[in-house]
């Protein structure tokens, strides 16, 4: 430990720690741009400074570890006037129309220059000399060079958490920007659509491409009949977007929400969860026994989850050989999709033309997803708009809705039950553990042999876990896995993904199943969830996740009656034709540069 | 360039395959093909395990590491503060007369590229000009128009 003064102030931090993180210790607040808990120190932005007494110079508060003795002073005439400074030099080069601005009353800039007291600007105006680049290409974002700071934390997000890097810093000086290679349109470069840097950009740099308006459009319509599905991350993180706290479970209230905004039906991605365990656990079972008993070598093992489409895009450009190995089943949005203009519309008799199918997921890199080619087995867009947490949280606050006084409301019903098993494919581990409780029952006629069904292995935000699962008294169609250890892995975020990965391709691993999900802590710190998300946010979130499994009454699978009845109905068995037709796909090779 | 997988191999294993290697690499190969090409980048990018974008981020940064087209013979004029006072102006429209080009051009026959540098360190013998690694000094319009034909016999 160290002891420094802060504001003649005593405080203790480890060794290593820094300035600003002992200041958050005593409660000082210090503004900080560049910095962020979940990646490198780059002390680049500077409005962190500090006075240190002994010292010329301001320090960098981020990137000074403490010290000993140290005796620093957070808010001085020469600290406060060269902030100030700062702030000014960084909106000389930024476009400051803040009342058209996407992140318009939640920008980090936007909050330092009010906190400041920033009117006139001293500099000239650098952005309309400059010629500024807005990409659109992506279907997921916007990378608007004029909002950019340079701060970097995209850079070091995209290549610490995510090992793509689709974007890097370049040239220098006045000509410096963040540039994807040779300035290619992000929709043509290795990106993956994740929205990681989304979620942790400052500024509007980078926002999600938006589709609230023409949702609101298709609510106003009285022609249309507007289906919601909501995915299960959502839940315990919108009410962030709305003041509340983080790890607030808010279903009841979003579902109350979007009724009152005028959604038809409101209704669950977690049953198309509960869909895709069926789907995913059987292709696993059949997988392994055309694998063990038949001596099928064309078989791939290990099977990989394909839930996530950052990683489905991630694998895509740089493991392509490894494309058999993906699951074949859609994600829970694209199944859902697919539904929602046959069964479902069928069901409410309504023209599938009309039917216009909304999601609101934690994720960018689903509005991608909704525009693939193959995701039109309805003979339609299957999914017709995309909205992040964030943009239901806006909407919600557009329809002038008190978020915190709402009524809890149920779900409408086709396509609105589930259990536990499918809200836990929020959290990393989830969908391993949603499959495991059902296959494991499917085989051998009994629960997974674990406490209350919570399979604690798998669970934690632990970059890559494994976790073996010995496989006794199986039932007579099963009896081949008798003695079997189901080996598996989890991985969340691509760094921890392609460690996997080339584990894998080494042989160094033997894994049967491995769940990968692209964003750190899986799908509650997606893209598209409430800006700031950092360790402690998720953490706090994974644990709303698991009290929303066990609170449900039915916590398997293939125990909800919605999905045996929709098999009954209308889709038959598992991996059987329909199924296939609608809720398989398959993946294409892409570039690895 | 067809040996251009052979050339970013070769080089790879004589300066090794590590981040540090970059710079090196990159300086040898546009010293033989005058700037980087995409299809060099990514060649790179491959064999050092890098992103495409490190690459570009990198090369973008050097104003000797071209990543658009040049010409065999890249002059570079210094347009500091010596150079300007000594007629680096009159200096750059001989050169454009000359090429027919304007600076940031390359000439049709892709014999020459005309830029303008930072300081290159001949302030006390402005104005000065570098052709690919060789600087020229104390340059009249005569003298430009004598290397340049010099060079037009190349």
């Amino acid at each position: 430990m160290v002891t420094l003064k802060i504001n003649n102030k005593e405080v203790s931090v480890p060794k290593g720690a820094t300035i600003l993180d002992a200041a958050r210790k005593l409660d000082i607040h210090i503004p900080v741009l560049c910095h962020h808990e979940d990646l490198c120190v780059a002390g680049n932005c500077r409005v962190c400074v500090v006075e240190q007494k002994g010292s010329m110079a301001l320090v960098a508060s981020c990137a000074r570890p403490a010290e000993e003795g140290m005796d620093i002073m957070t808010n001085t005439m020469r600290v406060r006037s060269a902030r100030r400074h700062i702030v000014e030099l960084l909106l000389a080069e930024h476009r400051s129309d803040c009342t058209k601005c996407h992140r318009n009353m939640n920008c980090e800039l936007q909050k330092v220059a009010n906190d400041y007291s920033i009117g006139e600007h001293i500099f000239l105006d650098l952005v309309e000399d400059h010629d500024y680049f807005v990409d659109r290409s992506s279907p997921s974002f916007i990378k608007d060079d004029s909002k950019c700071i340079r701060c970097q934390r995209c850079v070091r997000t995209c290549e610490q958490l995510q090992y793509v890097s689709a974007i890097a810093v370049a040239h220098k000086g006045a000509e410096q920007k963040i540039s994807s290679f040779h300035d290619r349109p992000m929709s043509h470069v290795v990106c993956t659509n994740c929205g990681q840097c989304v979620n942790r950009c400052p500024t509007a740099a980078l926002v999600e491409k938006t589709y609230i308006d023409q949702v609101w459009d298709a609510i106003y319509d009285p022609n249309t009949h507007v289906v919601v599905q909501t995915a299960p991350a959502v839940r315990v993180a919108l009410g962030e977007a709305l003041g509340l706290d983080a790890g607030a479970r808010v279903t009841g209230k979003m579902v109350a929400a979007l009724k009152q905004m005028g959604i038809d039906s409101v209704l669950d991605t977690d049953f198309t969860a509960d869909l895709t365990i069926m789907e995913e656990g059987t292709e696993l079972l059949v997988r392994l026994k055309k694998a063990l008993v038949d001596g099928d070598k064309e078989i791939s093992l290990p099977m990989f989850t394909s839930c996530s489409p950052g990683w489905i895009k991630f694998i895509e450009h740089r493991y392509p050989k490894y494309l058999p190995n993906l699951s074949t089943c859609k994600s829970p949005q694209q199944m859902f999709g697919a539904l929602a203009k046959t069964f479902y519309a069928d069901k409410r008799k309504l023209d599938p033309a009309k039917v216009v199918s909304v999601s609101i997921m934690p994720c960018t890199a689903k509005k991608f997803e909704a525009d693939r080619p193959e995701m039109r087995s309805s003979g339609y867009k299957d999914v017709d708009f995309v909205l992040t947490t964030r943009e239901l949280g806006m909407m919600i606050k557009q329809a002038g809705i008190n978020f915190d006084t709402l009524e809890e409301a149920r779900y409408d019903s086709i396509m609105g039950d589930s259990t536990g098993a499918a809200v836990i494919f929020g959290a990393t581990g989830g969908v391993m553990e949603a499959a495991l409780r059902t296959a494991y029952e499917i085989v051998t006629g009994r629960e997974v042999p674990f406490e209350n069904l919570n399979i604690k292995p798998v669970r934690g935000l632990e970059g890559v876990k494994e976790a073996s699962v010995k496989i006794e008294g199986c039932v007579d169609d099963w009896k081949f896995l008798e003695g079997a250890e189901l080996k598996v892995a989890i991985a969340h975020g691509l760094t921890n993904a392609d460690k996997v990965m080339k584990a894998v391709r080494d042989g160094k691993a033997e894994y049967h199943f491995v769940e990968i999900m692209a964003c750190p802590g899986g799908c509650i710190g997606g893209g598209g969830q409430p800006i700031p998300t950092n360790q402690e946010i998720r953490q706090l979130r994974v644990d709303a996740i698991y009290e929303e499994d066990e609170q449900m009454v039915l916590r398997k699978s293939h125990e909800n009656p919605e999905v045996i009845a929709i098999y009954k109905e209308f889709l038959g068995e598992p991996n059987g034709h329909k199924a296939h037709e609608l809720l398989h796909t398959h993946y294409v090779e892409r570039e690895a540069y | 360039m067809y040996q251009l997988g052979n050339l970013v191999q070769e080089l790879s294993d004589k300066y090794g395959r590590d981040r540090a290697s970059l710079m090196p690499i990159l300086q040898c190969i546009v010293k033989k093909h005058n700037y980087l090409t995409d299809e060099a980048m990514v060649e790179v990018a491959k064999e050092l395990d890098l992103s495409a974008a490190e690459v570009y981020g990198t090369a973008s940064f050097y104003s000797f590491l071209d990543t658009e087209e040049r010409g065999r013979f890249v002059i570079r004029v210094c347009r500091t503060i010596s150079c300007s006072m000594k007629g680096k102006e009159d200096i750059m429209q001989t050169l454009e007369d000359l090429l027919k080009i304007e600076v940031g051009d390359t000439t049709a026959d892709k014999q020459f590229t005309l830029l303008e540098t930072n300081c290159i360190g001949w302030c006390h013998k402005a104005p000065a000009m570098l052709i690919n690694d060789m600087p020229y000094t104390e340059l009249t319009e005569d003298k430009v128009i004598e290397i340049i034909k010099e060079y037009m016999q190349k």
